[in-house]
């Protein structure tokens, strides 16, 4: 899947889970770009993007993604 | 809101949870607010998310507190002083099989080591109830536990002395056995949550190792609709009704063309054998106390026609109200819930046609629907939805079916009387009256959590609370039973006044509309007014609080020849009565001393 195909839906999800319809995620945004973004609310965008794409993340990933460029790079590879 | 009705997309729940919770809070509903202590032994912060957003959708507003992580233990037998001050109206543990630090493990265990094992892991948990219920008083629920997914020994580990799963069966009997002996204590059945979602979806070992949570993210949702329910049927807010279509729901085939005998019912087809095992389990729901109740596009007679159909388990006489006709059905429910005095929001419609289910959820949004393909599906619906979630069983529920009949008889004496009272007086009326006795106190708080029309201050009441106040000097407390020579209708009314000097203020009057027009309020205010008199009181205050379904009683303490002492402008207002000169007002009721 490509780039421009997964951030439009990247962002759907963002804004469900932020509850924030203004938010444009760029593969460089981190959680210090999103207010509400703390280690709850991780637990919960995590499970969203899940099942969003189709996927699991594995638990190194989920505890080491830096900035939402990794997260797509994951969803690249075995999103749907 | 239809995304929160079971059955739910529990993913897409807790995506757009702030939504979801942004649209309820801003709906304009007036719901019932409810402090709830949660005692994690994992991870709590999702599952107290959703709990929130199927109780808001519930009709409850919920505040919590959470324990720190795992630390269940200690607060209940330690205390804490931000749970204190939160003081809880009902508590939630949540522990799973995680929580377990007793497993065996050595197959060479002797069965004594294996039961003491059990049992000290059963105390653990048993302190911290007993603990919780000396601090706070109020309602508990309990996770039971979970089987685990992964069983070294195969089926060996459920039967064997060191098997783990033998360990939580016999662990789930035993908080079973402690539920059964309190009142208020409740089991939330994790156990068969996890069946049900199944075990392997259940089980997510990550969401442990990453964030503590005892189960997968995906099913706390279910989980966490299971609480709601039992909550919610705390506070009184389950449904009443089952209101059924008839062609292709309650048999197979359609009366009016098929005829009697078409109609595929009983054991000669398995057509005919699933349909009977649907209204055998409708029936059960009756003997909870659920009513019944039919709405069906058919001529009366072939209804009836269909309904006595010799191997049929569900009769003409099950049923509070049958409507067989051509109405549009969302016209025939409101004309039931108005004979039966029930809100609409009290009805669960089952028909087969979803265009029917479709029509009623456009004109009466309240009503819950299930549409189904085959009748199991109904079955799991109607179950899985928690509208009739048993909390507890009291003997009005169990008579509540013939209670209802016998109101359709009255309504039908009625009409051959010359005068109102004249048919009051043939109804031979019998009424007990006395205090709070412990019997009697199930179905008072359960009215006080119930009744919205005729309630002068809609005030809740939890059983604890009921309790206390039933040997409380400083109040009178009065519950009222009511028969009549078609049958008893059990406790009817309550009223609680709190001594204030030598005035009584009546803080809390409230009658079933099963017994509306009955004068049982003139009863109840004649022995008010003598025990009043006996404890040196010479002045009653009443009472108003407006809400959105009590009008029917703004004017009641004006009828009793209360004087208004005031009146605001929401629509509240305040009465007083001297009692010195009282006059007993209640002439068709005959009220007998308490039975000993």
């Amino acid at each position: 899947m490509n780039i421009n195909e997964i951030i439009p839906r990247l962002n759907e999800v963002f804004r469900d889970v932020f509850g924030d319809p203004s938010i444009s995620v760029t593969p460089d945004t981190t959680s210090a770009d999103i207010e509400d973004w703390d280690s709850i609310e991780h637990i919960n965008l995590i499970g969203a993007v899940e099942s969003e794409f189709g996927m699991r993340f594995k638990m190194r990933e989920v505890s080491g993604m830096k900035n939402v460029g990794e997260m797509i790079n994951i969803i690249q590879e075995r999103g749907k | 809101m239809k995304e929160l009705d079971f059955p739910f997309d529990g993913n897409e729940i807790m995506r757009k949870k702030l939504a979801l919770r942004k649209k309820m809070l801003s709906d304009g509903t007036a719901r019932l607010k409810k402090k709830i202590a949660v005692l994690g032994g994992s991870t709590t912060s999702h599952v107290v998310a959703a709990l929130e957003l199927f109780l808001l959708n519930f009709g409850i507003e919920p505040v919590f507190y959470q324990s720190e992580y795992n630390k269940f233990f200690e607060d209940a037998l330690f205390g804490s002083k931000e749970l204190d001050s939160f003081s809880p109206d009902i508590i939630y543990i949540h522990t799973t099989s995680r929580n377990l630090t007793m497993l065996p493990d050595d197959p060479a265990e002797i069965p004594q080591q294996a039961e003491t094992r059990l049992n000290e892991q059963f105390s653990v948990f048993k302190q911290v109830w007993e603990s919780l219920s000396q601090r706070f008083s109020c309602p508990i629920i309990q996770n039971n536990f979970e089987l685990p997914l992964c069983r070294r020994t195969g089926s060996y580990d459920g039967w064997g002395t060191a098997g783990h799963a033998a360990f939580i069966n016999r662990m789930n009997v035993m908080l079973s056995d402690y539920a059964r002996s309190r009142s208020s204590f409740y089991i939330n059945d994790i156990n068969y949550l996890s069946a049900v979602c199944g075990l392997e979806k259940w089980h997510d070992p990550e969401a442990w190792y990453l964030y503590k949570y005892a189960m997968s993210t995906s099913v706390i949702p279910d989980l966490a609709y299971s609480i709601a329910c039992i909550i919610k049927s705390v506070y009184g807010k389950n449904h009443k009704v089952i209101d059924l279509d008839l062609d292709n729901t309650l048999w197979g085939g359609v009366i009016g063309d098929d005829g009697q005998e078409g109609i595929e019912i009983g054991q000669e087809t398995p057509v005919g054998q699933s349909f009977a095992e649907f209204q055998s389990f409708i029936k059960g729901y009756k003997n909870f106390g659920v009513l019944l109740a039919v709405c069906s596009k058919n001529d009366k007679e072939n209804a009836l026609l269909g309904l006595e159909h010799p191997f049929g388990v569900l009769k003409p006489q099950d049923f509070v109200s049958i409507k067989a006709n051509w109405l549009p059905k969302d016209q025939n429910i409101a004309d039931s819930a108005n004979e039966l005095s029930l809100g609409a929001d009290s009805f669960v419609f089952i028909d087969d046609n979803p265009a029917e289910c479709a029509i009623i959820e456009g004109q009466l949004p309240m009503v819950k629907t299930i549409s189904f393909s085959d009748v199991h599906e109904a079955m799991y619906k109607l179950s899985r939805g928690g509208y009739f979630e048993v909390t507890a069983v009291s003997a009005d529920d169990i008579r509540r079916s013939e209670m209802y009949a016998a109101n359709a008889q009255r309504t039908a004496l009625q009409k051959s009387f010359a005068s109102y009272e004249e048919y009051l007086i043939s109804l031979e009326m019998n009424a007990v009256i006395c205090g709070f006795e412990p019997v009697y106190i199930q179905r008072i708080t359960q009215l006080t959590n119930k009744s919205n029309q005729f309630n002068l201050t809609t005030r809740r009441y939890t059983e604890n609370e009921i309790r206390d106040l039933s040997s409380d000097s400083g109040h009178i407390c009065l519950c009222g039973q009511l028969s009549d020579k078609f049958g008893d209708n059990g406790i009817v009314s309550v009223v609680i006044g709190r001594i204030n000097g030598s005035q009584l203020d009546i803080e809390l009057w409230l009658m079933s509309c099963r017994v509306l027009k009955r004068d049982m309020e003139l009863a109840m205010l004649d022995e008010l007014v003598r025990l009043a008199r006996l404890r040196g009181i010479d002045r009653i205050n009443g009472y108003y609080y407006k809400t959105a379904k009590n009008s029917m009683v703004a004017e009641l303490y004006g009828s009793f020849g209360f004087e208004l002492d005031n009146r605001s402008e929401n629509g509240d207002s305040v009465w007083h009565m001297n009692i010195d000169s009282y006059k007993k007002k209640n002439k068709v009721i005959n009220v007998k001393d308490k039975e000993k």
